[in-house]
């Protein structure tokens, strides 16, 4: 590929200073992730996914290495700057969905733009954060408390509050650990959806399966990368929905 | 910075707990109530004994002669004659006086109508009513030409009349006074008692010539009441008065005094300005425990918000963000508590002056103090939490249960 990656990982360490002991956990990952690729980061707990995982979503420093995220140095950057980095340039999606309780999924989409560096007006803000809820198919629902909506809906929001202020990295952590199996793969779908409009996706999973959905697996075991292997057989979940809703509808017949 | 989405998110914070918003508000609505309404009360108090010391007149300069002494006896003020009809005519004419009344005192018992009555008999000029800021209810005041013909006319006061006229009406009545008998001509507007509880309607007024002359025969006056030009010039009347009262006298030691109402006007300021001191002290008091109400429900919100406050920072909220949303949410809940104190407060001092009628005000200054003490005491207060919350690590935060 020419285009530059969004994502240059070189040589990035991450020591814990906890008590008496230091903990290693990332040794020396190299990785670049190009706009338009779907990765899975994948590893066993202690792996230091989620910690690789927070050095990407630039929550935390490495503590060595670079790491240029659209072309921008984060490794240097304050908390401000890091703050702005994240309003702009990435979309989370959590395992827990993280909406905010008793505020409407509208309100919950328009958040990001509230801490935009430049004033967004409200009528724009809450054009955008509609315009994001109808991408993930919950236009009619905006009004509701995430109490009313179900997992799979929250995690809906919880993409389009991603997705407004068009970051040129989504990151999800474990989207679908909270989830059940049909729920997993509509949540796949929605993903699937969004990265053939070109958007630029890293998750983080311990489910093969899910892996299977993405179009790159990078696998890491004690904080390095020991596999990162293009998916063969990608899994496409609008086919598997049909699949399984065609199962489910044989069961009820049968019985 | 984004104060206009920081404040939305603050109102929004609040009304989702409306209960806890008002019992924290609570500890600052009864203080700043208190407050206020012990202000109004003691202001509406402070400001009718002022009306009632400015009732005496303003303006009043009193010359008292000096003190007469005995041998190892001395008198009070007044008991020496020093003061002379001629000094009253002179202070009449320097530049900031307006009008002077040369009075002379005497209690006497007085017959009218088959009755009679001991009470204070005044001689006194025809300018004594505007002096004293008092007028007359029927009839007039004498004139200058009674008082240069000794005139045996009188004004009386209220209650003169109930004892002597019950009932009747005593205009061109005659009343005797050392068996002299006088007509009167005028009777005063009821003042009711003075501050020291005197019946300011116990009184006889006639012609100070006549008082001098035919009552008790004498030569010099108990005191001079003068009028200055204006309340701003009584420092400069007064100076101008005690300067031609000492050449006039030719005395080492001055042998008179002189005080005017102003000095009786500062020392009841000075007592309100001394509950004024105690009152801003219990409101010090009460905001301070209002204030620690707010920091504790504060640090309460901001654990409890801790995931929250980790959602926002990971979609790009700066600390300062977070400080500034915490701190308008303890602005706002000490500035709307402050406003409702301040409200039912003047709500309070209202309801009691219109049961017990006593006369209350509330001064606007007290409420603009009110008002910016209970914002300071929420950024105060506010602080701490807020910049607790805004030094929170995003990722602790976000996985906070």
């Amino acid at each position: 590929m020419q285009t530059n990656p969004v994502i240059k990982l070189a040589e990035i360490h991450k020591v814990y200073h906890t008590g008496e002991v230091d903990v290693h956990a990332v040794r020396g990952i190299t990785l670049e992730i190009f706009p338009g690729e779907f990765v899975a980061l994948m590893g066993a707990s202690g792996s230091g996914k989620s910690t690789l995982m927070n050095m990407i979503g630039a929550l935390d420093r490495p503590t060595g290495g670079n790491y240029l995220l659209d072309g921008i140095d984060v490794s240097t950057l304050d908390r401000d700057a890091l703050a702005d980095v994240r309003n702009e340039k990435i979309g989370f999606v959590f395992q827990g969905f993280n909406l905010l309780s008793r505020t409407s999924a509208l309100e919950n989409v328009e958040m990001p733009m509230l801490y935009h560096r430049h004033r967004i007006h409200s009528r724009e803000q809450r054009e955008r954060a509609m315009h994001a809820l109808e991408l993930v198919g919950l236009g009619s629902r905006a009004d509701h408390h995430p109490n009313q909506l179900s997992g799979g809906q929250q995690q809906r929001v919880a993409i389009a509050r991603a997705l407004v202020n068009q970051p040129s990295l989504l990151l999800a952590d474990e989207p679908t650990g909270n989830l059940d199996s049909q729920t997993s793969i509509e949540i796949m779908g929605v993903f699937q959806k969004l990265n053939d409009q070109g958007i630029t996706i890293v998750m983080v999973t311990h489910e093969l399966d899910i892996a299977r959905y993405t179009r790159r697996n990078v696998i890491l075991r004690d904080g390095v990368i020991v596999s990162d292997t293009a998916v063969a057989s990608r899994l496409n979940a609008e086919m598997e929905l049909q699949q399984l809703r065609a199962a489910q509808q044989a069961v009820k017949l049968a019985s | 910075m984004r104060i206009f989405a920081s404040l939305k998110i603050a109102g929004r914070a609040l009304r989702r707990n409306k209960m806890r918003s008002l019992l924290t508000m609570l500890g600052i609505i009864i203080g700043v109530g208190a407050v206020i309404g012990s202000v109004s009360l003691t202001t509406g108090a402070t400001k009718q004994v002022e009306d009632q010391v400015a009732s005496l007149g303003e303006n009043v300069v009193t010359v008292f002669s000096g003190n007469f002494t005995s041998g190892a006896m001395r008198g009070g003020w007044g008991s020496a004659p020093t003061l002379t009809v001629e000094d009253a005519k002179a202070i009449a004419q320097l530049p900031h006086v307006l009008a002077v009344s040369p009075e002379v005192r005497d209690r006497e018992q007085i017959l009218a109508n088959g009755l009679n009555w001991n009470t204070q008999v005044m001689g006194e000029s025809p300018d004594y009513p505007q002096i004293v800021n008092r007028t007359i209810t029927s009839g007039s005041m004498f004139s200058d030409q009674d008082v240069r013909s000794l005139a045996k006319s009188a004004i009386v006061g209220k209650t003169v009349v109930d004892q002597l006229f019950p009932g009747e009406n005593p205009l061109g009545e005659t009343l005797r006074i050392r068996n002299i008998p006088f007509q009167i001509v005028g009777v005063l507007t009821p003042k009711g008692f003075n501050l020291f509880g005197q019946d300011q309607d116990d009184i006889v007024i006639v012609p100070y010539t006549s008082h001098m002359h035919r009552i008790t025969t004498r030569t010099f006056l108990n005191d001079i009441l003068v009028e200055a030009s204006s309340d701003k010039d009584i420092v400069q009347a007064q100076n101008e008065i005690t300067d031609l009262l000492t050449t006039r006298h030719r005395s080492k030691e001055p042998d008179f005094t002189v005080r005017n109402q102003a000095d009786l006007m500062q020392r009841v300021s000075e007592s309100s300005r001394t509950m004024g001191f105690l009152l801003a002290g219990v409101a010090a008091v009460s905001l301070i425990v209002g204030g620690i109400g707010i920091m504790n429900i504060m640090l309460v919100s901001v654990t409890e918000r801790t995931r929250e406050i980790g959602i926002r920072m990971a979609v790009g909220a700066r600390g300062a963000d977070i400080l500034v949303q915490f701190l308008i949410e303890a602005v706002t809940l000490s500035a709307i508590g402050g406003s409702i104190g301040i409200a039912s407060g003047m709500t309070f001092s209202w309801l009691i002056a219109s049961l017990k009628d006593w006369p209350t005000v509330t001064p606007s200054l007290w409420i603009v103090i009110a008002f910016i003490s209970s914002t300071i005491v929420g950024i105060i207060s506010g602080f701490y939490p807020a910049w607790k919350a805004s030094k929170l690590d995003p990722i602790d935060a976000l996985r906070y249960e």
